[in-house]
């Protein structure tokens, strides 16, 4: 069985780096995972996506028809993608930026103030993670364990404190995800 | 941080040693691990990683590595190199290949090993910088003049691409001949788990090549011959070179294809769209298959034969507006039905539009096709034994690799195979 997200937004916010980090948890966790990012000439407040497959057999079409789950961390995404999701997906919304709804009742549509509360968890930056670790806490895809591991290999190599800040937005998004936090996150408007 | 319990354990002893590689960089490191001597190249997108792989890499390991000029130096480095027994690799992007042209003529007139990746981006001209198959003419028919025929091979994964790297070089030096690893700019960009079994070919006797005459008479590496007699003997015997490989180096694999009523033939990306598709085909009712060539040069062309005579008919996807379909249906010679469905400039057809695409086609050879009896299923190939070396062999889900298959006939006329004949004895 495949599944596929797509992480999409302005370059910059760390949505590469977002999709390779399931797809290194999806590994941690034994599964099968393809990570393509669209590339090109894009550049910081420009356009950046990926698309990661997770799956339990080698994966097949690197293209999909439609999202088992889509994260929007802008406006012109939520367009683009929202639409696109798979009915019973995911949307994930950045509500910091993005005031509109994907007007999908036949979906699971999660408005998330991630630049609050990636500050909330010490570097309002990391809005990318606090969308990852919503993904990871809503559906059953990679283990949280498989997560922490993954942002350990990725950042922890390079820099500590980098880590723990990681860690801190993963984790706060993780709860968002899981429904214990709902007083920032409305669920299907 | 919070832990998940349960979940966890689901998967625990689930885990391989595999790591996550961009396709670009698991084709360099392939290389690496193979015994890459000398690599040589030019930047351009989307094979820029594998070229800055190889600048990292080359050096620590104290090889060589060269960003020459441009792709005209680069394939004529490659020659020089080549010409010295070294084991050569060369990468660049449909553009950038076209200005190598000249040089893998020169190559393949003097019989230099050299191995050539080309990460297909759309085209003509500058194109795109997306993921195109647009260069099958160019890989398969020839890049530059003269008669002769290269190697290609066409990786659908980034594990597959590991393998066909080391194969590569097998065939490239065995043959004494430049080798082709067509991929395309979705098999560069993306990352996929790679199994860490590099495999690295044992080196061969080079009786040919320019290693210093200190005490043995000198020899020629060339491909200039003014004498026509001396040049038709050379070409005589580099086409039953070609026979030979054509013979004994064809790969392919298949899914589902025992009781298949149509088959999708396609290869590298568009291969993992129509696997896709297969499945969801199959889900909805019409028996499809799919027949992947991974060598498309030699085609796997007695095997598709075989299979289209069982067939009620064929569709061809590809990233192009239709190549390798010429090759489907010279192969086919009319036993079925085939179609083809085609996408350019760097988009992807879905496996919905593929299957989409089958339906239409099924309905139209329904209207006038029965059934055909079954005939035997051709043999599909299967990868390489493992090598000494440790390095094991994948055989997984519809990407399993290959063995030779049993020598197809060669197809020339008469009087032109007995004079092959004659070049052999």
């Amino acid at each position: 069985m495949e599944r596929s997200v797509i992480f999409a937004g302005f370059g910059g916010q760390g949505l590469l780096f977002a999709g390779q980090a399931l797809a290194r948890g999806a590994l941690e966790d034994g599964l099968e995972v393809f990570w393509i990012p669209s590339y090109g000439p894009e550049m910081r407040g420009g356009t950046a996506s990926c698309t990661v497959i997770v799956g339990d057999e080698p994966i097949g079409s690197p293209v999909v028809d439609r999202f088992d789950a889509a994260v929007a961390m802008n406006l012109p995404s939520l367009e683009k993608y929202g639409p696109r999701v798979a009915s019973g997906g995911l949307l994930i919304v950045n509500a910091s930026l993005v005031e509109e709804t994907a007007r999908r009742p036949d979906i699971d549509e999660l408005h998330i103030a991630c630049t609050e509360l990636a500050g909330e968890a010490g570097d309002d930056k990391l809005v990318s993670v606090v969308a990852l670790g919503a993904l990871v806490g809503r559906l059953d895809w990679v283990t949280a364990d498989a997560m922490e591991a993954a942002l350990r290999e990725i950042v922890g190599k390079k820099r500590s404190a980098a880590l723990a800040a990681d860690l801190a937005a993963f984790e706060v998004g993780l709860a968002v995800g899981r429904g214990e936090r709902l007083e920032v996150a409305a669920a299907s408007r | 941080m919070t832990v998940m319990h349960g979940t966890s354990e689901r998967r625990a002893g689930a885990r391989r040693a595999r790591v996550l590689m961009k396709g670009n960089e698991a084709i360099a490191e392939a290389a690496i691990q193979a015994g890459c001597d000398a690599y040589f190249g030019y930047p351009i997108t989307p094979q820029a990683e594998l070229l800055e792989w190889m600048a990292r890499r080359m050096p620590e390991l104290g090889r060589t590595f060269v960003q020459a000029e441009s792709e005209l130096a680069a394939i004529n480095m490659a020659l020089g190199a080549g010409a010295t027994g070294a084991r050569v690799m060369v990468s660049s992007s449909s553009p950038g290949i076209s200005l190598m042209a000249e040089g893998m003529s020169y190559m393949a007139g003097s019989e230099i090993p050299v191995v050539l990746v080309n990460v297909m981006r759309g085209g003509p001209g500058l194109g795109s910088i997306q993921p195109s198959q647009s260069d099958y003419f160019q890989a398969v028919k020839g890049h530059g003049h003269g008669d002769y025929r290269t190697p290609v091979l066409a990786p659908a994964s980034i594990s597959e691409a590991v393998d066909l790297v080391a194969h590569a070089f097998e065939l490239a030096e065995r043959y004494r001949t430049p080798v082709f690893i067509l991929a395309d700019g979705t098999l560069g960009q993306a990352m996929e788990p790679v199994e860490l079994r590099f495999r690295t070919p044992e080196r061969r006797a080079n009786d040919w090549a320019l290693t210093g005459a200190d005490g043995r008479p000198p020899r020629v590496v060339k491909s200039l011959d003014l004498l026509p007699e001396n040049l038709e003997r050379h070409n005589l015997a580099l086409q039953a070179k070609f026979q030979e490989i054509a013979r004994r180096e064809v790969r392919w694999a298949g899914q589902q294809l025992e009781d298949a009523e149509f088959a999708i033939v396609a290869y590298g990306t568009a291969a993992r769209v129509a696997r896709t598709a297969v499945a969801r085909g199959r889900s909805r009712g019409i028996k499809v298959g799919l027949f992947r060539p991974i060598t498309l040069w030699p085609f796997p062309e007695r095997e598709l034969a075989r299979l289209a005579a069982r067939l009620r008919g064929i569709l061809v996807v590809e990233l192009s507006a239709g190549q390798m379909v010429e090759d489907v249906r010279l192969a086919v010679e009319g036993r079925c039905p085939v179609a083809f469905h085609g996408r350019m400039g760097g988009m992807i057809p879905t496996p919905d539009e593929v299957v989409e695409v089958l339906r239409s086609f099924q309905a139209r050879v329904g209207r006038r096709a029965r059934r055909k009896a079954l005939l035997p299923l051709p043999a599909e190939s299967k990868v390489e034994p493992p090598s000494g070396n440790g390095h094991g062999a994948v055989d997984r889900a519809g990407w399993a690799p290959v063995e030779p298959v049993e020598p197809s006939e060669p197809v020339l006329a008469g009087g032109h195979r007995r004079r092959l004949r004659e070049v052999a004895r």
